[in-house]
């Protein structure tokens, strides 16, 4: 819903805009007019957020218009005249995709990733394209070639990442729809830093026609959403097969809208290697809360083990560095990008690379590029693998055991200092709840449930594969018996 | 698990990367460092686990079919160097001494 209607008001609901223009009492280009207003008045570029690397008023203004032209109702579409952003490693036609690196800095897409022109049919609009940590490789947006996001509630602090800028964008009242992408928790840590809901779907859900490549076997796109309902809208809207991407499975996309007001006859499982004695004992509480929520609202709450859990971290910084060290091999100057010159071919390769690549993404890629080499790929890739398929193991037991849904916190702090992790594995550890989902290829989302010192705080659920419906049913649930505390 | 100065440069070269002395000096460090971590992995018993899936029997092939992907504008126009519809790189090492291309 639009909360004011003067210049600069926060965008907060896409059902309250789609219902709007639908009814006839608001143009396609009005929501658009007041997302441009809103990211004037929090300062959204560069010279304050940074969550926005790329925008055209006029240009997102005209497309509105085509919008408005298509008539109202369903030929409008289901996102007509909401405002989306689109996290910079998704590539927009003829517009920047930066990927966040000097790599990429002047590169202009000549196609278009399917979930952009999914929403786009729609009726939805494009309004940003948003900052993100290098290649999609970070946790807290620091490593964008471009200058870091800063948190929308306090500058001094990070806004999460990899898609930080989105999430950033979605929190400050610019879009009430981003698209971000998950390797590793980057949509769920970063809207669980600023207090919005973030969704990591099923692998092969989503098509990834038009994301930049990270790490293949657990890059998918994901939403963030103002409202559980908002991210529910855009999940729907993007989702399903896609001939353009062979890893999409042909699977029906459920209505995951549905109203609910009982989990009664649901399975909760509260696994235990997500509530360590470390944990803030804040977040904890507030995590006892919404499961005592479950249990009001019918649910049965049970504890259950995913024995592998500690594993996660180490398989992860193994198996995504592995594979980024080879997506990333296309960057070589020579079909699009920077070229540098240096001696000869190779001269020219390395000239453009060493340029080109910040420093977490070179680590990553020497990472990578060690653990498969020559007598080192058993003891490290391989092993991961194996351990890999261990983790996954845990949670199909556990669902096999009858639990519906998994529910831990999204994060083990709440959003911390800009520079306050130089450890790379000390960066690594804030993932350690959320790169369990893409190791098992299971959906999952975070959704606000509470403040600790002021600070948004994540609770995650984690359903089996294309069980989203499920998931997003005991989310609406939540997030109606929270109402205000969620924020608080 | 430490690994050398020269594994950085060895690695480096693999993956086209030219780095400096010094950050090949942080790189050796920073890579110990991480792999360490890693080393918890080599006490997990995976003898049931199977190969993780990268040993399948051949790779699984899909029908080579789906629209075009259309581009809006022809790869010549936003690679760095292109004509005739190849694109132009520094000549090889190993070409140094043939006749430079009309």
């Amino acid at each position: 819903m639009i909360d004011a209607s003067g210049a600069g008001a926060s965008l907060t609901s896409a059902s309250a805009i789609v219902d709007a223009v639908a009814a006839g009492v608001q143009s396609p280009g009005r929501a658009i007019e007041q997302s441009f207003a809103r990211a004037r008045q929090v300062r959204a570029g560069a010279d304050g957020l940074n969550a926005i690397l790329w925008s055209d008023e006029s240009a997102a203004l005209h497309e509105a218009a085509t919008v408005e032209e298509r008539g109202a109702g369903q030929r409008a579409g289901g996102l007509a005249g909401v405002p989306v952003v689109i996290k910079d490693n998704i590539a927009t036609l003829d517009t920047p995709t930066t990927c966040g690196s000097h790599i990429l800095e002047h590169y202009r897409s000549p196609f278009e990733a399917t979930v952009v022109r999914r929403l786009r049919d729609a009726g939805a609009v494009v309004v940003a394209k948003t900052n993100l940590d290098e290649f999609a490789m970070g946790s807290s947006t620091e490593y964008s070639a471009f200058g870091r996001t800063k948190h929308p509630l306090d500058p001094a602090l990070v806004p999460g990442g990899s898609s930080g800028g989105s999430a950033a964008a979605v929190a400050a009242g610019i879009a009430p729809i981003g698209l971000g992408s998950e390797t590793g928790g980057s949509v769920r840590q970063p809207a669980a830093f600023c207090g919005v809901v973030g969704v990591k779907p099923t692998y092969g859900r989503v098509s990834r026609f038009g994301l930049v490549a990270f790490a293949s076997s657990l890059d998918q796109v994901g939403v963030f959403g103002a409202t559980v309902d908002d991210a529910a809208l855009a999940l729907q809207t993007i989702a399903g097969r896609d001939t353009l991407d062979a890893t999409t499975i042909d699977h029906a996309v459920g209505d995951y809208r549905k109203p609910v007001s009982s989990l009664r006859g649901l399975v909760i499982g509260r696994p235990r290697e997500y509530f360590p004695e470390q944990l803030d004992p804040q977040i904890a509480e507030h995590c006892d809360r919404v499961l005592e929520h479950c249990r009001s609202l019918g649910a049965t709450v049970k504890d259950v083990s995913l024995p592998n859990t500690n594993l996660a971290i180490p398989v992860y910084y193994i198996v995504a560095p592995a594979e980024a060290s080879s997506n990333l091999a296309r960057f070589d100057g020579v079909r699009y990008g920077l070229r540098l010159t240096g001696d000869g071919l190779r001269g020219m390769y390395e000239a453009t690379r060493s340029s080109g690549f910040g420093p977490e993404v070179t680590r990553r890629i020497l990472l990578g590029t060690y653990v498969l080499s020559a007598g080192y790929y058993d003891a490290y890739y391989a092993k991961a693998m194996q351990v890999r398929s261990l983790i996954a193991r845990d949670f199909a037991a556990v669902f096999g055991s009858g639990v519906d849904v998994l529910f831990t916190p999204t994060t083990p702090t709440p959003a911390f200092p800009a520079g306050s992790k130089s450890d790379p594995y000390e960066m690594y550890l804030s993932d350690i709840f959320t790169v369990t989902a893409n190791l098992a290829g299971i959906p999952a989302m975070s959704l606000p449930i509470g403040r600790v010192g002021g600070l948004p705080v994540g609770g995650q659920l984690l359903a089996p594969h294309f069980a989203e419906g499920t998931m997003f049913r005991v989310a609406q649930a939540l997030e109606r018996a929270l109402g205000g505390d969620a924020h608080r | 698990m430490s690994i050398s100065l020269e594994e950085v440069r060895h690695v480096a070269t693999l993956a086209r990367l030219g780095i400096s002395d010094e950050r090949a000096r942080m790189a050796a460090q920073e890579l110990s460092s991480i792999l360490e971590h890693m080393e918890v992995l080599s006490r997990v018993d995976t003898s049931d686990a199977g190969d993780g899936g990268i040993a399948q029997a051949g790779m699984i092939l899909r029908p080579d079919v789906g629209p075009p992907i259309t581009l809006v504008r022809p790869p010549a126009d936003f690679a760095p160097m292109a004509r005739d519809g190849f694109f132009l790189v520094p000549r090889l090492a190993t070409h140094e001494d043939a006749e430079p291309a009309p």
